[in-house]
């Protein structure tokens, strides 16, 4: 069967600076990957151009058969994409309901805002309140939320941990491994692959705009050497 | 006769009304303004322009169509939003990628050749345009004599700036415009048609401008000119108000309009320049507006 996303020599620039130097990778259907890397190795870089908001990019995207090079921005999601970024995004002039609803529905299938707020309670008790009233963890939930009503088939997660004290890291965990039940697609960007290793079915290991290294989680522990050396922990 | 403050009252009042409508106007105008530059990042230079084709649209409707004042109402906001929807599509969406000063320069231009070829048609002296027969005349309210459509105009104003301020607070499309103010990427890539919104909402903005221009017509002269020598005055408004807020920009149109008049009663003087004193003074001691948030 064919992957549900494909990128091939993806490369892609921010002005004059040439930061994806091709790019390959594949998502199969239901599969949850992680993308890992140091700072500025071009992980945000490779989800900001699958999802079209970098324009400056050359080389092949396709999702569930569509070209998705020249669709534009506003038409990506409708496609059936979703980007959760890593600062996350939460508006602060609208509420957390009117954050929840903002995102149209792109596809049926999506989880109702009844499913929404019994995986995380928070939300409906803080409905109300401006969006970045919310704690860090709130936030990040909320941002993943508001993407999952959408019926989107394909989550681009952009370091959903960061900053966040361990009992959230292990909340949003256990609504990934959620997601994975219903058969989402992600694409997860982290730095915590001990986080990562968890949740996901096959890494790649991204260094210096390019992927240099792709394996399942089963060989987790004969990568760690390599793992430690290329993200230098 | 009563008096206040040594001012009779006649005359207080008088003045207070004249500063309610130049009010309305100022916070039709400011509103616009701020709902344009809030999404956008365009400091409209053309809106007095817009607000003089609205004028002149419900004049050359009254001349040519013999279409009168209510229909003229919503037409020619319409129209003028319209216009305002094909320049921004057109040319104005152009710029976005460039500094924000070409936008300015744009609308400045574009102010400019709207005002010279109206100047060129109908030249500078201004065209008289009649009230509706249905807000002729006036009341007594006791204390003072109250034309109509005066009144007509400070109501008018006030329900629409309320319907925006709703339409931007409690709608859909309103929390899309709230949202891509904050960051128009994350908007686009959830799926909503950004371009379009901003097409929209210059669109509105211009609407608004064209629509007070018909609520002037018959207060002022419709003359190519009427905008320029009000539109400075509203960029006094919406810099006190603070750049982007919907809010501030209603509320300080009216508060500077009702100042602008008490100022004519106890210091005629300084009637011309109190808006840019206090302007001044908000400057100093909150530079992002009185509504504004500090960035």
């Amino acid at each position: 069967m064919a992957p549900l996303l494909n990128v091939a020599g993806l490369q892609a620039w921010y002005g004059e600076s040439h930061v994806l130097h091709g790019v390959d990778l594949h998502v199969n259907e239901g599969e949850m990957i992680c993308i890992l890397g140091r700072n500025g190795m071009g992980k945000t870089t490779t989800l900001r151009s699958i999802m079209g908001i970098l324009r400056k990019r050359t080389g092949q995207i396709s999702f569930a058969g569509q070209d998705m090079m020249n669709v534009p921005l506003h038409k990506t999601a409708k496609a059936g994409l979703g980007f959760v970024p890593e600062e996350r995004g939460i508006f602060a002039t609208l509420t957390v309901e009117e954050n929840l609803m903002l995102p149209p529905v792109v596809a049926p299938g999506g989880m109702t805002v009844r499913e929404i707020y019994t995986l995380f309670p928070n939300l409906e008790e803080r409905r109300s309140s401006p969006g970045t009233k919310l704690s860090g963890g709130e936030q990040q939930m909320l941002a993943m939320a508001r993407i999952l009503r959408t019926g989107a088939k394909c989550l681009l997660l952009d370091e959903p941990t960061e900053g966040l004290a361990p009992v959230i890291i292990q909340r949003i965990g256990e609504v990934l491994v959620e997601l994975k039940k219903r058969g989402m697609t992600v694409v997860l960007v982290e730095q915590n692959f001990r986080f990562a290793s968890k949740v996901a079915d096959r890494f790649y290991l991204m260094d210096h705009g390019e992927m240099v290294a792709e394996f399942p989680v089963g060989e987790l522990p004969q990568r760690m050497d390599m793992l430690n050396t290329v993200l230098g922990v | 006769m009563t008096m206040i403050f040594g001012i009779p009252v006649q005359a207080l009042m008088g003045q207070l009304l004249v500063g309610l409508i130049n009010g309305s106007f100022y916070a039709l105008l400011s509103l616009g303004l701020a709902v344009i530059f809030g999404l956008l990042r365009v400091i409209n230079f053309a809106h007095g322009a817009q607000y003089m084709l609205g004028a002149f649209v419900a004049l050359l409707l009254a001349t040519h169509g013999g279409i009168g004042y209510w229909p003229a109402l919503i037409l020619a906001p319409l129209i003028v939003g319209l216009f305002g929807a094909v320049i921004e599509r057109t040319m104005l969406s152009r710029l976005y990628s460039l500094d924000p000063l070409y936008g300015l320069l744009f609308t400045f231009g574009l102010a400019l050749t709207i005002e010279g070829t109206f100047r060129y048609f109908f030249g500078a002296s201004g065209s008289p345009y009649a009230a509706p027969p249905s807000l002729g005349g006036g009341v007594n309210l006791g204390f003072m004599f109250l034309p109509v459509y005066r009144g007509w105009v400070v109501v008018a104003s006030l329900v629409v700036c309320l319907g925006i301020w709703l339409l931007i607070e409690k709608t859909k499309l309103g929390a899309y415009l709230r949202a891509a103010t904050e960051n128009p990427t994350l908007v686009q890539s959830f799926g909503v048609n950004v371009p379009l919104l901003l097409t929209l909402t210059y669109g509105l903005g211009a609407g608004l401008a064209g629509f007070a221009g018909v609520l002037a017509a018959p207060v002022y002269q419709v003359s190519p000119l009427m905008g320029s020598n009000l539109i400075i005055i509203v960029f006094a408004v919406v810099v006190i108000g603070g750049m982007g807020s919907i809010l501030g920009a209603i509320v300080t149109g009216y508060l500077l309009g009702i100042a602008e008049g008490l100022t004519k009663v106890f210091y005629p003087e300084a009637s011309n320049i109190v808006v840019f004193v206090i302007m001044a003074i908000v400057l100093i001691l909150r530079p992002a507006g009185l509504f504004g948030k500090d960035v």
